[in-house]
């Protein structure tokens, strides 16, 4: 296996001997080696995003919904409890998945439908069988209107995109201006012990423009996607 | 100024009638016009079907033509194109760089030298009718001339401009590309036909006389009314 | 190697001739300029970004050594095993191995085009491995038995009633013509495919050095299903898909969304560091990462051409080539179709034999203005050009070149030429637009412009007295 390695990051070192041109289009010089992170000039070209939790809220709302993503705002506990049942009446729901955290299972407390906990594992059969998934995040990202979660924060990889319907229950604390500042978070909370196997950004239902380039939800991810979002 | 005009080989042999439109309009505006004579093709099909060596000995008479010339202006994106972007190219490393650099530098494509250099939009001009304009690619991308027509022919008395959806899109010419390609540029031709057409326009121009070329020759063939003009035929027009 | 010429261009003239398909895809395309546009007015400057993409990439490619060694430690580290394969042989073997060594028996695949370079599918299939393609457009031409059409929308020359007819022969399912019902019929069958795959194959869009993760973008959801159930993940990653930082895809998720989408952002955009973690709840058990060379390094070699390993596979630039757009995918004959893939497949494939992709444009430019990554690819197919020239002239061209830079560089004698060209005019006419016309390849389709009786060069010796200067 060291073969191939060795052999191939040879033929990279000697075409890189041949002096690289200098970049053709840029109006900027050369690239900084390894530039420091600290700077995020993708910020200046990206959507701009207000500085305040208000502003990002309101600007996570309004893309959230964009992409058909249902958004609930509850001031309690018990208003949040209420929006998952009106769900699953709705959806006639017999199961749901979850994994354990204060929040997922306080909103899931006295809730009508059984409870498969996946925190110690679970059968493949029994989370496909389930009517929907709900997990914590990471964080929200107000320009995307998107969460993004974590192996650890969601109840592992597959919690949040098998069963049909995918609920998301978060802290207004949790809200983040941009990609840039939810990378921020994930080097700051795991840089030093090592990072999860899995990260992901989720930003609406699962969809597809693959016939005709029409757009279609619920491809083979989640059709509906809920975030919920509890003040702190 | 004194101002050297580069008439590329199938205006010359073609389109003659757009050569003097320019000069027309460069004389209207007090400017004295002169024509190198030594000067005979830029050396664009050599150079765009790979052949360098060759393009670089017909450039070489090209840069000789205009070596005693302070500003020399064409009226083909391509053509000027050629000389701006391409000769430093084509002429790295070569005895005849420096040369070569001076005369890119020099050289502009007609509106954008009306435009830019001269700061004119005015020409006192008149044409009467629905004009719908063509950005030649080679114009458009490698010169970055968009808006300089455009501000001209909103100053010809009686003109009026339409837009038209695929403007901005190839008409299929390319140089040799048109021969080689037939089927190809055939189909891109009429679909630039079809926009032209859909926009109700009676006249179709463009800055690039290639382009014209590909375009009224589709028209002709689809017996269509609408009729096809340089830029600086519209721009002399009285 | 004529024939790949001889192919191309009749696939070409048979799409071309297909006035429904193009008016078919142009209809699509439409939708996504909208999207785009709206998508890249958002960004508070796209220019600047294209610029910052492309200044990255740079930094990227011209250090790639550095950042693949960088990625794989980091990504070892967590329990991923990385294969270093030079050919694509080497990396159908490997994967091969993999399925053997641990008695895989059924296999689903997210999209990756990488995979269709190195003809993988057909390795598995002879082997006996079933494999299915999860992501929907890929799906569906896998039950045509076609090749991809699009490198982002594999399916998008299809209608919908013959993706119903194909699903009805294929799947037993009802006719429709609501795309929607359509992708339930595709969900449904794959549901249990992915619960009982064994392996799960996937491509990579970003390979992050700092912190040793590769990153899926898609909005489907297949690419996550794929790589989270089965107790196996294979990623097939080029050797270019590097990004020195975590924080670059802050930009490049973004970029990639709306270049190749017109989306803000796709729906999943997903970062993989490694096998499941002993305090993870699921996941593979292993994760093997296959880095590709195929000739990549060569193109790396050419520093003139470096940049075009910057691309990220968005496939802008095919959504803006007029060649594309009425020659249809397929035409290409060959895995990455458009500007990019007539840029890259001599350097992949042979020169020789894939130079005809580079003459096939009109060197519009619009691809080079598409491009998220400011790869300078119009100029590139000029160079592909003189490059294949200087590497095998073609004799006749060669010949008539050298005597069309002989005759420009003697005005005189070149004018007089012309002179007499003038003489054969009426005799064309004759023969304009028949068999016999040596302009044949114009006068079928357009009208031939005349010679003007005088040339300018002529007129104004007339009128201005014959003194030029």
């Amino acid at each position: 296996m060291s073969d191939g390695k060795e052999i191939i990051l040879r033929h990279i070192r000697e075409a890189l001997r041949e002096n690289p041109a200098p970049h053709p289009h840029s109006s900027h010089p050369h690239a900084p080696q390894g530039g420091g992170s600290s700077e995020h000039p993708q910020r200046e070209w990206l959507p701009k995003v207000g500085e305040t939790l208000g502003e990002q809220i309101a600007l996570f709302a309004s893309q959230s919904e964009a992409l058909k993503t249902e958004f609930h705002r509850c001031a309690t506990q018990q208003a949040a409890r209420e929006v998952f049942s009106r769900l699953a009446a709705e959806g006639g729901w017999k199961k749901v998945a979850t994994h354990s955290t204060p929040d997922t299972l306080a909103l899931l407390e006295g809730c009508a439908p059984s409870i498969l906990k996946t925190d110690n594992g679970y059968q493949i059969d029994d989370l496909e069988s389930c009517d929907a998934g709900v997990t914590g995040c990471e964080c929200l990202v107000a320009q995307t209107g998107g969460i993004m979660i974590s192996a650890p924060s969601a109840g592992g990889r597959a919690l949040s995109v098998l069963p049909p319907h995918h609920i998301v229950i978060a802290r207004t604390s949790q809200m983040r201006p941009d990609l840039t500042a939810a990378f921020e978070l994930i080097q700051q909370r795991y840089g030093a012990n090592g990072f999860p196997s899995f990260l992901s950004f989720i930003t609406g239902p699962s969809r597809t423009g693959d016939i005709e380039r029409i757009l279609v939800l619920g491809a083979h991810g989640p059709k509906r996607l809920t975030v919920i979002l509890l003040e702190n | 100024m004194r101002i050297s005009l580069f008439v590329p080989c199938f205006v010359d042999q073609l389109y003659p009638q757009v050569a003097w439109s320019v000069v027309r309009v460069l004389e209207g505006l007090g400017h004295q016009v002169e024509f190198p004579d030594g000067q005979s093709c830029c050396g664009q099909p050599p150079f765009n079907s790979g052949y360098w060596d060759e393009a670089r000995v017909a450039a070489r008479a090209t840069i000789a033509a205009f070596r005693d010339s302070e500003v020399v202006v064409g009226p083909s994106g391509s053509c000027v194109a050629m000389i701006k972007i391409f000769y430093p190219q084509l002429f790295a490393g070569d005895p005849q760089e420096l040369e070569a650099r001076e005369l890119a530098a020099k050289t502009h494509e007609f509106s954008s030298f009306l435009v830019n250099i001269l700061g004119v939009t005015d020409v006192g001009a008149k044409f009467s009718g629905k004009v719908t304009f063509h950005d030649g690619c080679h114009g458009l991308r490698e010169l970055g001339v968009k808006k300089e027509p455009r501000a001209l022919l909103e100053k010809v008395q009686g003109l009026e401009l339409l837009e038209m959806a695929e403007a901005e899109t190839c008409c299929g010419f390319g140089g040799t590309f048109a021969v080689k390609f037939p089927t190809i540029s055939t189909a891109m031709d009429e679909v630039k036909c079809s926009s032209i057409l859909e926009t109700g326009a009676d006249v179709v121009v463009s800055n690039d006389s290639s382009c014209l070329m590909q375009i009224r020759g589709m028209l002709e063939k689809q017996k269509s009314t609408v009729r096809s003009l340089h830029l600086a035929e519209i721009l002399a027009s009285r | 190697m004529t024939s790949i010429v001889a192919e191309f261009q009749r696939l070409a003239r048979r799409y071309t001739a297909d006035r429904q398909h193009r008016a078919f895809i142009q209809k699509g395309l439409s939708g996504y300029y909208q999207k785009r546009d709206a998508a890249k007015a958002s960004f508070q400057s796209w220019e600047d970004a294209r610029d910052l993409a492309a200044q990255t990439k740079y930094d990227a490619v011209n250090h790639l050594d550095q950042y693949l060694m960088e990625f794989t430690e980091k990504i070892e580290a967590r329990g991923a095993k990385v294969f270093w394969a030079s050919s694509a042989k080497e990396a159908r073997d490997f994967i091969l191995r993999v399925a053997r060594e641990n008695g895989v028996r059924s296999i689903i695949k997210s999209k990756t085009m990488t995979s269709e370079e190195i003809h993988l599918n057909d390795a598995l299939e002879k082997e006996g491995y079933g494999v299915i393609e999860s992501d929907l457009g890929e799906y569906i031409v896998q039950l045509r038995k076609e090749p991809p059409y699009h490198l982002v929308f594999p399916a998008m020359h299809l209608t919908r009633a013959q993706i119903s007819e194909l699903f009805q022969k294929e799947l037993g399912s009802s006719p429709t013509d609501d795309p929607e019902e359509l992708t339930m019929i595709a969900r449904r069958a794959m549901r249990r495919k992915y619960c009982e795959a064994d392996m799960g194959i996937s491509g990579a869009n970003f390979a992050v050095a700092e912190t040793g993760m590769i990153s899926i973008t898609e909005n489907e959801g297949n690419a996550r299903l794929t790589t989270s159930l089965p107790r196996i993940h294979v990623a097939l990653v080029g050797i270019e898909k590097v990004l020195p930082k975590l924080e670059n895809l802050a930009l490049f998720l973004p970029m990639l969304a709306t270049a190749g989408a017109g989306q803000q952002m796709t729906c999943y955009n997903t970062m993989y560091g490694g096998p499941r973690q002993p305090d993870e709840i699921d996941g593979p058990e292993q994760m093997h990462i296959v880095l590709l060379d195929n000739r990549r390094t060569e193109l790396l070699a050419d520093a003139q051409q470096r940049d075009t390993l910057g691309c990220i596979r968005c496939g802008a630039c095919l959504n803006v080539c007029p060649i594309f757009k009425n020659i249809g995918g397929y035409s290409y004959g060959t895995t990455y179709q458009g500007p990019i893939g007539s840029v890259i497949t001599p350097h992949l494939r042979g020169l020789q034999e894939w130079k005809h992709l580079s003459s096939a444009s009109s060197l519009c430019g619009a691809c080079t203005e598409a491009c998220p990554v400011k790869i300078d690819l119009h100029h590139h197919l000029l160079q592909n050009r003189r490059n294949a020239a200087r590497m095998k002239a073609v004799p006749a061209e060669k010949i008539s070149f050298l005597a069309f830079a002989w005759l420009m560089s003697h005005p005189p004698i070149y004018r007089m030429a012309v002179a007499l060209g003038r003489i054969f005019e009426p005799l064309h006419r004759l023969v304009n637009g028949t068999a016999l016309d040596p302009m044949r390849a114009w006068t079928k389709t357009r009208a031939l412009p005349k010679l003007a009786p005088d040339s300018f060069h002529q007129q104004w010796k007339k009128h201005r007295g014959g003194k030029p200067s």
